[in-house]
């Protein structure tokens, strides 16, 4: 894995791949906080449905985000091997329930290409760019729309 | 001024904080003054408080502050003397100046602008009593209480309060003898009456060791003093040590200072403006003896220092008895030992006998260390730690099957109770009293009284009360709120209350009390009670109410409590702000409080806030729904009970009721309200909470079941996620797991049953 600075001056990006249903999606790494384990949450009442709920992150409360929930997908069945991943936007940790995480990607930032204009895919708005690793298609999540940083509470 | 880098903004903060606590102990007084205690040691608190704002304020350039402090002080200071009665006329000024000078400390800390047109009208005020006053000026030594803690004191006639901010008596005698001190206070007094021929003065300066530890240097002051005109010193040493005693934070040295000039004296003490309460300053006119003495002592000096290193030891050695002597000859030329008393007007020596249980009064306040209040906070987080690592570990244990262990539950129960003790010391440090809160009400109360002329008194009890440092905080506005509609709304017109048979005067009493683990403040006054028709009739127009609508007392009370609601028929300029009862009651249940309403028609209206103790904390009952761990605030629970099949009732499409001692309550299935379950068939078996709402109605809430009842340390769930509905905030169990902490109000408030029109607490009462 090469220095994160580096890549500021290579332009090169470094992704954390994970998969979602049979999804592969990405989120830049300088974003991800850590990755957990699942433990399961609270749930919250009166909640949007992507909310799974708030868990005890070493003494802060984390709310947790069903992220196939929310990319329209339908709900995680959790098992052990489901992960959390706890990203920062816009200054606050949330935490992203995935199926799995998959690897680390070094990709110059040529790499990237804009989504394509999809009529009426719903998810496609939370896609910031595609692009291509070993002939499978990876979605770079665009964090901010799919985490909308106002309160969640909104249905 | 106050850029980042500037080395003076810290002392500026400092200063400012300092203003905080004087302007309370001058609100104090003053109230002590009102109160009748127009003893000298409240006037001078009153003095002291004011003319140390001067000072400050003086060293950073505030002039404003500064000229209104003076003037200020000016009639303090014909108070003090006696001069002034400090009568109700009186008292109405000096606060109105009180006022004054917070917000002119409070406009110069935050660089706002003041109000020119009303801080040159109340100097103008002030500048009356003052007029008055300045002819006796000189006659004010005869009655000033604190003479005696003084050494040879001739000292201040206009300043006599300050010698009381010196250290006390024992460090003065390090300076100086004590044999002095009953004579002292007058000596000089005569003199002043006899107009001296020479212009200048006598000045005797002795720094005390605090003059060196607050960084000022005498070798300036004299300078400056030397630039008024034609100056002599003598520098006196007789209190020097050997050079093996020597300790060179002391101060050891005073100087008598001959000063030709034609400044006046006040021009003179200002040069020692900032010193003044770390030394001992005596000026009084010069007369031609002195200046004899002057050179009498100067060429002694002479000659003495040639052998300087024996005279050192041999000055030490007699210093206490030929000390006193020698310090009087400033004012006696004459042979030195004559009687110190002869100087005196023995009509004034009884005086000085009285103010000497003063002392130990003065110094009677408590050390204190200012904190800031990030580490406190840092401090309340880390005990929330610590009280959720102990749940963590009394569950792990009971989970690995030892509680037959007594070892290990005595241990764990002497964990409790410290981690318990720890929690409530750290929440000690962050209460305060609610004194300066209801200090600041006194105010809103006299303004509000003022603009609509009333005549209002403000009593206060339980001022010690202690309460979250948060939580005054936010209550300074709902109170404020509350103080106007009290004054505006709840107290008559004088001529109304003339024909009630009530005396004109209306009296408002805010008390504040411990209760039960909460804070209770209670605002009532003794107006006309709430017009209960009117206020139907008002809320039945504004649609808050159904028309025909048949309420209790305490429903039609509550309706104040409705958004959009405002009883004044004109809204007046104070309350009737838009700001409704409304606003204050959300801020206040914001805070986790509950505010209720009393009102008896003739007698008055009393409001009452339920506040709790900290904001950090709270006694839980910890319970399941559905397979979800929820804590319900055990304040609010006043009840629980097992449901049977003959006490439930059903009331209609699907509401039930539960029976409860000849009352029918409403139920409340907390898992269908919460989303987690859908409503079940039957209730039987199930626990319920029985839930105090604010109006007296009650709600019954019903649980699967009770698991614990403890402590919790309270997360804050608004950050990460808003406000949730029905949910106060959320809590770490011992397991790690995150819990929910219920609002059962904002539950209630949010059920199905509150939807329509109807305020939701009539329907739930009904």
């Amino acid at each position: 894995m090469t220095d994160s600075t580096e890549n500021l001056q290579t332009n090169e990006i470094e992704l954390l791949t994970f998969r979602v249903g049979d999804q592969e999606y990405a989120v830049d790494i300088m974003s991800v906080r850590e990755i957990r384990g699942w433990t399961s949450a609270t749930p919250l009442p009166h909640a949007p449905s992507f909310v799974r709920g708030v868990i005890n992150l070493r003494g802060t409360v984390l709310t947790i985000v069903d992220l196939s929930e929310r990319l329209g997908m339908g709900t995680i069945a959790v098992r052990e091997r489901n992960v959390i991943i706890v990203v920062q936007t816009a200054g606050q940790n949330i935490g992203l329930l995935v199926d799995a995480v998959s690897d680390i990607l070094s990709l110059p930032l040529s790499a990237l290409q804009p989504p394509p204009e999809v009529p009426s895919a719903g998810s496609n708005s939370f896609v910031s760019a595609l692009t291509i690793v070993k002939d499978r298609m990876v979605r770079v999540l665009d964090l901010n729309s799919a985490l909308p940083c106002e309160p969640l509470e909104a249905t | 001024m106050n850029t980042p880098n500037d080395p003076m903004a810290e002392i500026r903060a400092t200063f400012f904080v300092e203003c905080e606590e004087l302007l309370e102990s001058l609100q104090d007084g003053l109230q002590s003054l009102e109160n009748g205690e127009t003893d000298d040691e409240t006037i001078n608190v009153v003095f002291r408080a004011v003319h140390s704002i001067k000072g400050g304020a003086g060293a950073f350039g505030l002039e404003d502050l500064v000229e209104f402090a003076h003037k200020f002080e000016s009639v303090l200071d014909a108070v003090r003397s006696h001069e002034l009665a400090p009568d109700s006329a009186v008292l109405a000024v000096l606060f109105q100046a009180n006022d004054m000078l917070n917000d002119l400390v409070f406009a110069a800390r935050n660089g706002d602008d003041i109000d020119k047109a009303r801080s040159a009208r109340i100097l103008e005020t002030l500048a009356t009593y003052i007029d008055s006053e300045d002819a006796s000026d000189d006659d004010v030594p005869d009655f000033t209480p604190m003479t005696l803690t003084l050494d040879f004191d001739e000292n201040s006639d206009e300043d006599p309060a300050d010698p009381k901010a010196l250290p006390p008596l024992a460090e003065l005698a390090d300076t100086a003898d004590g044999m002095a001190l009953p004579e002292s206070g007058t000596s000089g007094h005569d003199k002043t009456q006899d107009g001296s021929p020479l212009n200048g003065f006598v000045i005797r300066f002795e720094p005390q060791d605090s003059l060196f530890a607050s960084g000022n240097e005498p070798l300036y002051l004299l300078r400056l003093l030397s630039e008024m005109g034609e100056m002599s010193t003598f520098c006196d040493a007789s209190a020097l040590p050997s050079l093996k005693g020597l300790r060179q934070e002391k101060a050891y040295l005073a100087w008598e200072i001959i000063l030709e000039t034609d400044e006046d004296e006040s021009t003179l003490r200002e040069i020692f403006d900032f010193v003044e309460d770390v030394c001992t300053l005596t000026i009084k006119p010069l007369e031609h003896s002195d200046i004899l003495a002057m050179e009498t002592r100067q060429s002694a000096k002479r000659k003495s220092i040639g052998k300087k290193p024996s005279a050192g030891e041999d000055t030490q050695q007699s210093s206490p008895k030929a000390e006193p002597p020698a310090n009087e000859t400033d004012n006696i030329p004459a042979p030195e030992g004559q009687p110190v008393p002869a100087q005196n007007n023995p009509a004034v020596v009884p005086a000085d006998n009285k103010p000497a249980p003063n002392r130990p009064k003065a110094s009677k306040t408590k050390p204190t260390v200012r904190v800031d209040l990030g580490r406190i906070d840092r401090l309340v987080n880390l005990v929330g730690e610590l009280v959720i690592n102990q749940a963590m570990i009394s569950q792990s244990i009971q989970e690995a099957g030892l509680q037959a262990n007594p070892e290990i539950d005595n241990g764990l129960n002497e964990f409790m109770q410290l981690t318990r003790e720890i929690q409530d010391s750290v929440m000690m440090i962050r209460a305060q009293p609610v004194k300066s809160l209801f200090q600041r009400m006194a105010r809103i109360v006299r303004e509000t009284s003022a603009d609509v002329g009333k005549t209002v008194q403000l009593r206060t009890e339980g001022e010690t009360t202690e309460v979250d440092k948060t939580v005054i905080e936010h209550l300074a506005d709902p109170l404020t709120h509350m103080i106007r509609n009290a004054v505006d709304h709840g107290l008559e017109t004088p001529q109304d209350r003339r024909a009630a048979g009530k005396p004109e005067e209306g009296i408002i009493t805010l008390a504040a009390e411990h209760r039960s683990g909460r804070v209770i403040i209670e605002l009532s006054d003794d107006g006309a009670g709430i017009d209960r028709p009117r206020v139907l009739q008002k809320a039945i127009e504004k649609g808050l109410a159904p028309e025909n609508a048949e309420l209790s007392d305490t429903e039609i009370d509550n309706l104040l409590f409705l958004p959009g609601f405002s009883t004044a028929s004109e809204v007046s300029n104070l309350s009737g702000r838009g700001v409704g009862m409304d606003v204050v009651r959300s801020a206040i249940q914001s805070l986790g409080g509950r505010i209720s309403i009393h009102s008896v028609p003739g007698k008055g209206t009393t409001f009452t806030i339920s506040l709790p103790l900290t904001l950090a904390v709270l006694d839980g009952m910890v319970v399941e729904v559905a397979q979800q761990t929820i804590v319900v605030p055990l304040s609010t629970i006043s009840e629980t009970l097992m449901l049977t099949p003959d006490v439930i009732r059903s009331l209609g499409t699907g509401a039930s009721v539960v029976q409860i001692r000849e009352r029918f309550v409403p139920l409340l299935d907390l898992g269908a309200e919460m989303g987690f379950r859908a409503p079940l068939e039957s209730y039987v078996g199930m626990v319920v909470l029985l839930i105090s709402l604010e109006d007296e109605s009650q709600m019954a809430i019903i649980v699967d079941m009770i698991r614990d009842q403890r402590q919790v340390v309270i997360k804050g769930l608004e950050d990460t996620f808003g406000r949730v509905p029905g949910v106060a905030a959320a809590t770490i169990l011992g397991d790690g797991k995150i819990a929910l902490i219920l609002d059962p109000v904002d539950v209630v408030e949010n059920s199905g049953t509150g939807d329509t029109d109807i305020p939701t607490n009539l329907s739930l009462a009904g």
